[in-house]
């Protein structure tokens, strides 16, 4: 269970995905990643935090971070609905929380099924999939999980910081 | 029997060694400065001994054979065949040291003597065998009466002696190794081989041991066997008789020894725990904390019958949580002891290194304190005692010149404040040198000058990092070495440290702790929709500010009036970025907090109450950030931010610098 979602795809056999909707577009999370799935709660803000943070909840006593989606990738933010949801996902020891529009379904694809994301020139960064698949008709964005909260985030906002509340504040 | 993992003993052994040793070293050092009690000499020899056994055993021959020299070398001294002199202790100490390291490298897989093991070991065994007497003769010369030439040994072990881990094929090689030894077993209450349980013990032996050894050094084989056989030692004074039959001991079970010697050693008042466990348990009671809280905000809703009930039932449900929260709490606390006992070495050996004359008086060592902060308060410690022999006492005959007697004393003393532990370190030294601090201060362009300055706050500024170098330490007579350092791990467990200081009498250093990092007295303060707390020791006091008593400084900064000080304001709205409701001065409360020795004001909207946090971190899941030292979770479930005080202090002085 706690496989790092990248390896997991590394062996011959097909993976879960679990499928989220985020507007039109239609994403896989590895899901041994995943945690649970919890309806939308307001969350309680952090200071300096980027725009896709939306704060922090509390989980069962562990305080963890809930993120856009949506803010993540440079769409707009939609209004939250009863079928938004936050997928609390694991990655390397540590618990995130990912809201999307909603949970449409796991599928399963195996390895060879996986094609490499064209550029697409679209607003959603490359950097942030792990490929693509098709399950019938429908097209699967797999999303690298590992990448969305990175460490290399945190540092480069630090170093931002570090001029802009002294700016901000002054 | 089984073939037993010793390995996984090591640890434990490990352990109980390095207890062993700091026992040892308490007791050479009470033995160092004149104290006269056999039982001393005892427990150096029985740490000594323990750590040979135990080493022998899992076959760390380095260590076994170095402590057996040094074992050696205490048994003359226990069995009055040489003084306790000031040389014997000074080589023991070192062989503890020695030993440490040892037990270090052989834990980290590094075995080896080191070339200072050898030639420590060369001392020691110098000592031993040449020394001021040969120990034959010694042992003559101490005991005329009893000319000893060897002894006879009745040893009949209970049935369960194998089982309890002891092995007589040990002893008896222990004893061979004091010289010639005969063994022969008694067979008569051997059962038929059919009845026999192979891990009892059927057999009873005659021992001669032909060698003037002492009494105590014959019973030390057989202390860890202490009631569970007959013995009786009688000294043979004629020439000996040799025993007949020479019976090789029967091959017994390699049993784990170590088990025995752990439980021999470690002591029924404590209990070693996974520090991993406890964090989960507080954990818990935290929750169990917050579910309480949440219960009791139901009372008024309720059916007036059942109130009475519910009231009740409520009123015990805090009482237990509140009773198991601190039982839980106190299994994290040690005594300050296990810090304070590194102490009495460091001050001989600095004492000794800079030809001072010091005392060392501890007190309230009972005092108890987080494990964490324990572990994390030593090396400030340590900072402030060697400050305070090198910079603070002076040479004896300097001390003569001032009046004073040639014996320096440094304090150290712990003790409970309020909801705080407070530890003094405090010297009747030459006290800080308040001329060259000014010049050093300004020198640096820290301060202008050093008028009005009162004598604490020029104390103060040694707590400044520009003092930190080695320049200002041959400049001034005072201190600072990295003093700076000091109070920067101080402020990381939350505490604040203090100095007061009288030229010519002294120097007291106070550092302030809170009693646990891991639940947080706070007020809860309102910023628009978002809640805060502010951890109560920051608290100076909460004020409401008229908006006359602030002023406008160019660049953007904002002061007001705090009694005579003007201190900054720094709106939490404004550095958190959240929606502040209120702006004008007067409508919100201002709460006066100090970190890192600054003052600030704190702006809020309101302020909501005082509670208890239990303070969860943010960096587990996210990561740190600025003035913010981690999160807790309200009676509501949902999650409110710590403010970091130092760290906000900190943000202040950018602002300024920008």
């Amino acid at each position: 269970m706690n496989q790092p979602a990248s390896t997991a795809v590394v062996a011959d056999e097909a993976a879960q995905y679990l499928t989220v909707n985020l507007g039109n577009e239609e994403y896989g999370v590895d899901i041994l990643a995943v945690r649970e799935i919890r309806g939308w709660t307001p969350v309680t803000r952090i200071p300096q935090a980027p725009s896709y943070v939306l704060g922090v909840l509390n989980l069962r006593g562990a305080i963890v971070p809930v993120l856009d989606l949506r803010l993540r990738f440079g769409l707009a933010r939609e209004e939250y609905t009863a079928t938004t949801v936050c997928v609390i996902v694991m990655v390397a020891g540590r618990q995130f929380g990912v809201v999307v529009d909603a949970v449409s379904d796991v599928v399963e694809v195996s390895p060879s099924g996986i094609r490499p994301v064209p550029d697409m020139g679209t607003t959603v960064d490359t950097e942030y999939l792990k490929g693509l698949t098709s399950v019938g008709e429908r097209m699967v964005l797999l999303l690298d999980v590992d990448r969305l909260l990175q460490p290399q985030d945190a540092q480069m906002l630090e170093a931002a910081l570090a001029n802009t509340d002294v700016k901000a504040v002054a | 029997m089984s073939k037993v993992d010793l390995a996984q003993f090591h640890k434990a052994f490990h352990e109980e060694s390095l207890d062993g040793l700091d026992a040892m070293e308490q007791a050479l050092l009470a033995l160092d400065e004149g104290a006269e009690d056999p039982e001393l000499i005892n427990v150096v020899f029985r740490a000594a001994h323990s750590i040979k056994g135990g080493a022998a055993t899992f076959g760390f021959t380095d260590v076994a054979a170095f402590t057996h020299v040094a074992e050696n070398l205490m048994d003359e001294v226990r069995s009055g065949r040489r003084p306790m002199e000031k040389a014997v202790v000074e080589l023991l100490l070192r062989s503890g040291d020695i030993i440490r390291d040892m037990l270090s490298l052989q834990m980290a897989g590094q075995p080896g003597a080191s070339a200072e093991s050898q030639a420590l070991l060369g001392e020691l065994s110098a000592m031993v065998s040449g020394g001021s007497a040969a120990p034959a003769a010694a042992a003559k010369a101490a005991a005329p009466a009893e000319t000893i030439e060897g002894w006879d040994i009745a040893f009949r072990p209970f049935d369960y002696l194998l089982k309890t881990g002891n092995d007589p094929a040990r002893m008896f090689r222990e004893l061979e190794a004091m010289g010639p030894l005969t063994v022969s077993a008694d067979l008569s209450k051997l059962p038929p081989l059919a009845d026999m349980d192979p891990s009892s013990s059927y057999l009873a032996y005659t021992l001669g041991l032909a060698a003037g050894a002492k009494r105590a050094a014959v019973e030390g084989v057989f202390d860890w066997v202490d009631g569970d056989c007959d013995l009786t030692i009688t000294p043979r004074v004629a020439a000996p008789a040799p025993v007949a039959a020479a019976v090789a001991a029967p091959a017994a079970p390699a049993a784990p020894r170590a088990v025995r010697d752990v439980a021999a050693n470690s002591e029924a008042s404590s209990v070693r725990v996974g520090i991993e466990k406890i964090d989960t348990l507080i954990n818990l009671v935290g929750e169990l904390v917050i579910t309480q809280s949440m219960l009791s905000q139901f009372h008024d809703g309720v059916d007036a019958s059942q109130l009475e009930m519910l009231r009740q039932g409520l009123a015990q449900l805090g009482r237990h949580t509140r009773e198991l929260q601190e039982s839980v709490m106190s299994i994290r606390m040690l005594p300050i002891s296990t810090v304070f006992n590194r102490f009495p070495r460091l001050v001989r050996d600095l004492a000794q290194k800079l030809d001072k004359k010091v005392v060392l008086d501890l007190r309230g060592e009972t005092t108890e304190l987080d494990k964490t902060v324990l572990e994390k308060i030593g090396d400030p410690l340590v900072h402030l005692v060697r400050n305070a022999i090198d910079h603070g006492l002076e040479v004896p005959a300097k001390r003569l010149a001032a009046g004073k007697g040639d014996t320096g004393t440094l304090r150290m003393e712990a003790f409970h404040r309020g909801g705080s532990i407070v530890i003094e370190v405090s010297d009747d030294g030459a006290g800080l040198n308040r001329d060259a601090i000014v010049a050093k201060a300004v020198q640096r362009g820290i301060i202008a000058s050093g008028d009005g300055m009162s004598d604490d706050q020029v104390g103060e500024l040694i707590f400044e990092a520009g003092f930190s170098t080695a320049a200002a330490t041959t400049d001034l007579s005072g201190r600072g070495v990295g003093m700076d350092v000091v109070r920067r791990n101080v402020m990381d467990l939350g505490g604040t440290v203090g100095i007061s200081s009288k030229q010519g009498n002294g120097t007291k250093f106070t550092i302030t702790l809170p009693l646990t990092l891991a639940i947080i007295d706070g007020l809860t303060a309102a910023v628009g929709e978002e809640t805060y707390i502010v951890p109560l020791v920051s608290i100076v006091e909460s004020v409401q500010v008229k908006a006359d008593a602030t002023r406008s400084v160019v660049g953007g900064g904002e002061l007001f009036r705090f009694r005579d000080e003007w201190l900054p304001i720094v709106r939490l709205y404004d550095v958190f970025g959240c929606d502040g409701t209120r702006r004008a001065i007067e409508d919100g409360i201002v709460i006066v907090v100090e970190g890192e020795g600054t003052r600030i004001g704190l702006f809020v909207d309101e302020l909501i109450g005082q509670q208890q946090a239990v303070v969860k971190s943010l960096e587990a899941n996210y990561r740190r950030v600025a003035g913010i030292s981690g999160a807790t979770i309200l009676a509501d479930g949902s999650v409110a931010l710590i403010t970091d005080i130092a760290g906000l202090v900190r943000l202040q002085g950018r602002r300024k610098a920008a």
